[in-house]
């Protein structure tokens, strides 16, 4: 079994990493000359997507606020309600909840890439 | 004998115990609604690959003063969660708490000094500039 | 002096009836405290009350109670300070009650137990007499955690135990860093293992409330933390265990 140590370091990393990095997602909302709406423009949303090095960071950001979040949630609901059934649903809900979010989007990713 | 467990009463009354006690609360109010907004976020940004008119279809929804209105709100708690996030790993890493001593009446927990209160206040204050400065580029451009 | 209203919360569960609060009226001289109050209300108005107290000096933490909304210890709470007219004394959150104000600390202490709350040394020398040598610096890395009076305030505090039944609680995370970090003890990897658990030290948020309470500057927020640290392996080269020393006669 894993130790709460080892998730709990994970937790702590996922969060630094994501603070660098959704500053760098939102950087790329505030830099565009013509303006933050201008940013949202379909074409260049689909020029974000094509470049790789933004698609890389959309990824890291996925994954790392996908565990990180939904570790945070397990924290909550394991303080909760105690009880072997329940923690063990716990665990695997909120497993099951972050690798349907990065895989979901992770299709956007690679789809919007491709177009 | 009657259980008199405080319960969820006991996360939710922020009032009691001072800065480090709203810290926590608003650490746990602001996760659970980035969790909220982030699980939204990829569902709504998703309609990119169903082509030009879906995204914009989504724009019209979500670029609206309530959906700017929200984003401050999420702005707000992002930064609060971050800074405080900073603050309770460096902590939680027992540094910027003080060193165990000898206590003195009236014993004034080193751990809650003045140190960790101003980051929480700073990081509060973090917030609500960075809501200001997403007001002005959210709604400067209408 | 002043006249305050005391609200003494109300609860026998041998005779079924629901909880409630019964009001007295005391007069208070700027000395009395909140357990005064409550003996002069035991013995002049209503002798049924229930409530746990011993030394009157916060030395033996028997009477902690829910005041005005902070658990606080009532010999160690005066009701000048207060500054209310109307005081309202309800039985520590999070301890079963067992009557009125009287609560039951029976998991408190078994999670108390449960923290090994002694020195664990295979050289510790009966026959000989030998003694561990410390240095002060040594000492005062655990001694302020050894101030604890295991009164259950900061239990009482904590929104973690407010819902987790098995999260060990302040008082016992305290005291496993007390004695994990005291250089006389040898058994810091069982200790160790014992709070990186699910339920274990992971689940204190660091909302500072038993630190906040805590009638004795324990501080076991600091504890807590710097125990994690050590999890963490923020201080470990901190610890070298003592040595043995005869002392000459």
């Amino acid at each position: 079994m894993v130790r709460e140590s080892s998730i709990m370091k994970v937790h702590y990393y996922t969060g630094l990493a994501a603070i660098v990095l959704v500053a760098i997602h939102i950087l790329f909302r505030l830099t565009v000359p013509e303006g933050y709406s201008a940013s949202l423009e379909y074409e260049n949303v689909i020029a974000n997507y094509k470049n790789i090095s933004y698609t890389l960071v959309l990824e890291l950001i996925l994954v790392t606020v996908a565990v990180h979040g939904f570790n945070g949630l397990r924290v909550i609901l394991l303080e909760l309600r105690q009880g072997d059934a329940w923690e063990s649903a716990v665990k695997w809900l909120c497993i099951a909840g972050a690798v349907a979010i990065i895989a979901y989007g992770t299709r956007t990713i690679i789809l919007a890439s491709m177009m | 004998m009657k259980e008199n467990r405080e319960g969820v009463k006991g996360w939710l009354n922020p009032t009691r115990y001072g800065a480090n006690r709203f810290a926590y609360w608003l650490q746990r109010l602001t996760g659970l609604g980035l969790l909220i907004y982030f699980i939204a976020h990829v569902i709504e940004t998703s309609n990119i690959v169903y082509g030009k008119s879906a995204w914009e279809k989504m724009l019209a929804v979500t670029q609206t003063n309530e959906g700017h209105i929200v984003l401050m709100v999420v702005i707000g708690m992002c930064v609060f969660h971050a800074a405080n996030g900073v603050r309770l790993y460096i902590a939680e890493h027992g540094k910027g708490i003080g060193r165990p001593g000898r206590p003195e009446y009236p014993y004034k927990p080193t751990s809650l000094g003045l140190g960790m209160k101003a980051c929480i206040w700073v990081s509060v204050a973090l917030a609500a500039l960075a809501m200001m400065y997403g007001a002005y580029v959210l709604f400067g451009e209408a | 002096m002043k006249r305050v209203k005391i609200r003494v919360f109300r609860y026998n569960p041998a005779d079924g009836a629901d909880a409630r609060y019964d009001e007295f009226e005391v007069e208070a001289e700027r000395w009395t405290t909140v357990l005064d109050a409550l003996l002069y209300i035991k013995a002049h108005k209503d002798h049924s009350i229930a409530l746990r107290y011993s030394c009157r000096m916060a030395s033996c933490g028997s009477c902690g109670m829910v005041i005005n909304g902070i658990p606080r210890l009532a010999c160690y709470t005066k009701v000048y300070e207060l500054g209310s007219d109307v005081i309202t004394c309800r039985p520590l959150t999070n301890f079963p009650i067992i009557r009125d104000l009287a609560t039951d600390f029976t998991a408190f202490f078994a999670k108390h137990k449960s923290m090994r709350p002694y020195i664990i040394n295979d050289a510790v020398d009966r026959i000989d007499g030998r003694e561990f040598l410390q240095k002060p610096e040594e000492v005062e890395k655990y001694l302020q955690f050894s101030y604890c009076i295991k009164c259950g305030l900061c239990y009482a505090a904590c929104p973690t135990v407010a819902t987790d039944k098995r999260f060990p609680g302040p008082q016992a995370l305290a005291q496993m860093y007390r004695y994990l970090i005291d250089s006389r003890d040898m058994a810091t990897d069982e200790r160790l293992k014992v709070v990186d658990d699910r339920h274990g030290v992971w689940r204190c948020h660091f909302a500072g409330s038993c630190s906040m309470v805590c009638p004795k500057g324990v501080d076991p927020a600091l504890g807590i933390q710097l125990l994690r640290a050590y999890l963490l392996g923020m201080s470990r080269d901190s610890k070298v265990v003592a040595e043995l020393y005869r002392r000459e006669k």
